[in-house]
């Protein structure tokens, strides 16, 4: 049989599924214990032991300087700065791309800034914000908002630009003007496409978060991975990322979820 | 005066002559079927209907006032795919045609209006054979009930025209067939003047009572584009059903009523 038709069963899948993520833990800890038995105060690979009192560190035990619990403090203010950053890019991509995508009178202006604004690398201009909005808050978000919000706005323009265009005529002889044509018609069938977006940029908006925060900042996990990094502490800064990558997942999953929730027309509507 | 009148209208797109002189008048309540090879233009000729393009030369009248230069609720479409909106279950697809005219600034109804607009669609619906239906999606219906669907969603607008672009195109003969049937019942019960494009001879022999056929009456083989289509045959077609439409319109208004109230 070519190997192009066969297929997993249930069970082998699941198997294959797990493979690659054992393989990876085992050569990690293999690693570890051969190091740490040569140098029982190796710091590069940290065992699992380690790790978590590392993590019971971070997580669960009072910091003496602060009071407060560090990980859980990192991590809120960190998802805060992703929160708003996504929820600002997304209004901001949504409008742009529905006003360039459906307006020809507003494409001719906007869809070319679009394209030279997006190949503008965000992190050349992390200092330009720094400097104009200070090393706030702001600025973290900035830096997402910059990043991320050209390339959602010419996927939504892109998106919008492939509605067929007899749903458009279709909407005006029902009497739709160009505002209720956008609102009834076009909004509703961008949303899930939106949200799939959104799950495509969670990676760049990681990235910027990070990078934002490694360079200026009293909190989050960014900052604190890169805190540490002076005293070669993996025993922390290898928990967090793996904290840092459960979190993008989830948030990737629920956005998943999201989608099929909220817009069950949109698996089966698809073409 | 007639209901609409084509005159002398040519459509070209650059150096490329689609259609050349046409020149037409249609009464209200004919039932237009527009025949010919692919390409010939009898698609450009509904979307001038449409008010999707404008024609480079001559003017289109309807009632003698020109054609309003986009499409309107004065008109309703049916295209062959891409006719129903794939986010809106079934009652709410034509429930939006009350609803957008009536609600400028949010295009919804809510609470009283809301309810008296689904109730009228719905009933719209179950004529159309899709009472079964209301809560679906597009997406979970066959191809003629999408069809049925369409149609449904363009008559609740109650337009003077009807454009048809191909709508059984794609549908199984069986299911062509109750088509026809429905598409006829409704015609009947409404003042509706029909133009339907198809490829289907037969189809239009049998629907229409109008037949006009689209072609080119000069070639020139070293620019095949230098001509475009005219009609070259514009037949009268089922005398029967023309006479009973003419008998139905003379009738008083008030007697009218009730005859379609049954």
């Amino acid at each position: 049989m070519r190997l192009i038709n066969r297929h997993p069963d249930r069970p082998s899948r699941l198997l294959l599924v797990i493979l690659p993520f054992a393989l990876l833990l085992c050569a990690y800890f293999l690693g570890s214990a051969q190091r740490l038995a040569e140098n029982p105060n190796d710091k590069l690979l940290p065992s699992a032991v380690q790790m978590s009192d590392a993590v019971k560190r971070m997580a669960f035990t009072e910091d003496k300087r602060s009071g407060g619990y560090l990980l859980w403090q990192d991590t809120a203010s960190s998802l805060q700065r992703l929160a708003i950053g996504l929820g600002v890019s997304a209004l901001l991509g949504l409008c742009l791309g529905i006003a360039s995508g459906a307006l020809p009178l507003f494409s001719a202006p906007l869809s070319p800034l679009l394209v030279v604004l997006s190949m503008v690398p965000p992190l050349a201009i992390l200092p330009i914000l720094f400097i104009v909005f200070g090393l706030g808050e702001l600025s973290k978000v900035m830096l997402i908002v910059i990043g991320i919000t050209p390339i959602l706005a010419r996927d939504l323009e892109q998106r919008a630009r492939e509605l067929p265009v007899e749903l458009l005529i279709k909407a005006q002889t029902l009497g739709a003007s160009t505002w209720t044509l956008i609102l009834r018609v076009i909004l509703p069938q961008l949303l899930p496409r939106l949200l799939i977006s959104l799950r495509l940029v969670l990676g760049s908006a990681w990235l910027f978060l990070i990078a934002a925060e490694a360079i200026a900042s009293e909190d989050g996990l960014g900052y604190r991975i890169f805190l540490v990094r002076r005293y070669l502490a993996m025993d922390v800064i290898l928990p967090y990322v793996v904290w840092i990558t459960l979190l993008a997942w989830l948030m990737d999953w629920g956005l998943k979820r999201l989608t099929r929730r909220a817009f069950p027309w949109y698996e089966g509507a698809r073409p | 005066m007639s209901f609409i009148q084509v005159r002398n209208v040519w459509q070209q797109y650059g150096d490329h002559v689609v259609l050349e002189g046409l020149d037409l008048d249609i009464a209200e309540g004919e039932f237009c079927t527009l025949v010919g090879t692919s390409g010939c233009g009898k698609s450009t000729f509904l979307r001038l209907l449409l008010g999707q393009e404008q024609a480079s030369r001559g003017q289109i009248l309807l009632d003698g006032q020109p054609l309003a230069g986009e499409p309107d609720a004065s008109r309703g479409v049916v295209f062959q795919r891409y006719s129903v909106f794939p986010h809106l279950r079934v009652l709410d697809n034509v429930a939006l045609g009350l609803e957008l005219p009536h609600a400028p600034l949010l295009g919804r109804l809510f609470g009283q209006r809301k309810r008296a607009a689904r109730e009228q669609a719905a009933g719209l619906l179950h004529k159309v054979g899709l009472g079964h239906a209301l809560e679906k999606y597009p997406a979970q219906l066959s191809g003629g009930m999408q069809q049925r669907l369409a149609i449904a969603q363009a008559l609740i607008m109650k337009p003077r025209v009807l454009l048809l672009d191909e709508p059984f195109g794609a549908l199984d003969p069986g299911i062509r067939k109750d088509m026809h049937a429905l598409l006829l019942d409704l015609w009947r019960e409404t003042q509706l003047t029909v133009f339907m494009v198809t490829h289907d001879l037969s189809e239009g022999f049998t629907l229409g009572t109008r037949l006009m056929v689209f072609d080119k009456v000069r070639v020139d083989p070293h620019a095949p584009t230098a001509y475009g289509a005219r009609i070259t045959y514009d037949l009268p077609l089922n005398p029967d059903r023309r006479a009973t439409r003419a008998a139905v319109a003379s009738l008083p208004a008030a007697l009218l009523g009730t005859l379609q109230a049954h």
